[in-house]
């Protein structure tokens, strides 16, 4: 059994900061070999930081590859023919989109894991899931965006998946309102990217002066904040507004990128974001990249447990982030927990997964 | 309709190919059954036999052989 699917019969918050640390610095050091015998541009890079790949080391001792790099450099670990899934950051028009190569296990292990993590917070039940998309983003099946993917793996954790905007993203009333006519009294899933749930859901709604019995629902949502930081839109007037329009609701944002499809970030009831026992999150000073402690404000790295056939396993990101504290949050899980704050100046633009082109 | 026709028809109909080409059928082994053709199987699965799956015997269903196996679970013969 793999250290994945053996932690898939765990919950998924369970490991304490002791049992982490020993858990990661055997499996990174696993993933990093693999990645160093198996994919030669990783190799080169590793070479010349003049880095041991075989030696033992401290989780914040193994290298990140700066996110810019799956854009410029095809990085995978397995012969192209195992490859099954290439997933896409969607990418603004005319830059460089990351492409992320999966093989089967991989791409399994990201659909297993996502589920776990996200049935923590909506039960073991598939509830009937409305998703604030547009089907046609599902149209070109042989290259994902990050949004088709999100949508595909967040669809199989609802049933009777309804899709609310049509295809040049209009609110399609009437689909919604049939939708919750056929399942009324019975709690709801909604899931999409948060710049679309606030352009053309809330906005929407708002303009045709509508509200919707939504009671009991919880509104997933994730893929960045940067449209909506420029209206002067942050998490808790997000969160305010959809309720004026939707009732008694959960909004739960999640953090996430198409280099670690799976192992999710979600924000907890308290407002943290928690990394779970298949991630872990570094914040790094960006003047040395040391590690910045509770509080302190630095760049981002990812660690997950999930990139098996490409070297993704420690990526570091362009996000400003904040370490909250670890295995301390009030509502009882365990991991660290943190915040964003947006992104690092000057930082290329970078497509997320809700950009999209204007029509 | 038997429980086998059903269950036939639930794949000729989501992804468009003959009962002829059914059996030893994988995952990703053609176009059509990718992630979205999986999810369209998924529903007409539940709709043939009004059941509701778990998402993990979703995930795990990747086959045309261990699909019969996992709706075992939810009383359905064969």
């Amino acid at each position: 059994m793999s250290v994945v699917e053996k932690l898939l019969t765990e919950e998924p918050f369970s490991l304490s900061h002791e049992e982490k640390i020993q858990l990661y610095e055997t499996e990174l050091g696993n993933l990093t070999k693999n990645s160093y015998a198996n994919c030669s541009i990783y190799k080169k890079i590793l070479d010349i930081l003049a880095y041991d790949a075989s030696a033992e080391h401290k989780i914040e001792e193994f290298p990140f590859l700066p996110v810019r790099l799956f854009k410029e450099y095809d990085l995978l670990n397995v012969p192209k023919e195992t490859v099954v899934k290439t997933m896409t950051s969607s990418g603004t028009t005319g830059q460089r989109v990351s492409k992320i190569y999966l093989d089967r296990t991989t791409s399994t292990n990201q659909t297993k894991v996502l589920t776990k993590i996200c049935s923590e917070f909506l039960g073991n039940k598939r509830r009937p899931m409305l998703i604030i998309d547009s089907k046609s983003v599902l149209k070109d099946r042989n290259m994902f965006s990050a949004r088709g993917a999100g949508i595909i793996g967040f669809s199989m954790l609802g049933r009777g998946a309804t899709y609310a905007l049509d295809e040049d993203l209009h609110l399609d009333l009437d689909a919604v309102n049939a939708f919750l006519g056929k399942y009324a009294g019975e709690p709801i899933t909604l899931f999409g990217f948060t710049s679309i749930i606030w352009e053309h859901f809330f906005k929407e709604l708002e303009r045709v002066d509508t509200k919707l019995p939504l009671d009991g629902a919880v509104v997933i949502h994730g893929g960045g904040w940067k449209k909506l930081i420029d209206q002067q839109v942050d998490n808790e007037i997000f969160k305010k507004s959809l309720a004026s329009r939707c009732g008694d609701i959960t909004v739960l944002n999640y953090y996430g990128m198409v280099e670690q499809t799976g192992s999710i970030f979600m924000e907890c009831e308290c407002g943290r974001l928690h990394a779970s026992n298949y991630s872990d999150v570094i914040i790094r000073n960006p003047d040395d990249f040391s590690v910045c402690g509770v509080g302190e404000t630095g760049i981002v790295q990812l660690v997950s447990l999930l990139p098996e056939s490409y070297p993704g396993h420690s990526i570091l990101t362009e996000d400003i982030g904040e370490l909250i504290g670890e295995d301390d949050c009030p509502c009882g899980r365990h991991g660290k927990t943190f915040v964003i704050h947006g992104r690092i100046k000057n930082a290329e633009i970078r497509g997320c997964s809700d950009t999209y082109e204007r029509k | 309709m038997s429980n086998v026709e059903k269950y036939n028809s639930a794949f000729t109909e989501a992804f468009g190919i003959e009962e002829s080409k059914l059996a030893g059928l994988t995952y990703q082994s053609i176009p059509e059954w990718d992630s979205v053709g999986h999810m369209s199987l998924i529903a007409a699965l539940e709709d043939a036999f009004d059941i509701m799956m778990e998402t993990d015997d979703i995930i795990d269903l990747s086959s045309y052989e261990k699909g019969k196996e996992i709706l075992a679970k939810y009383d359905i013969e064969f």
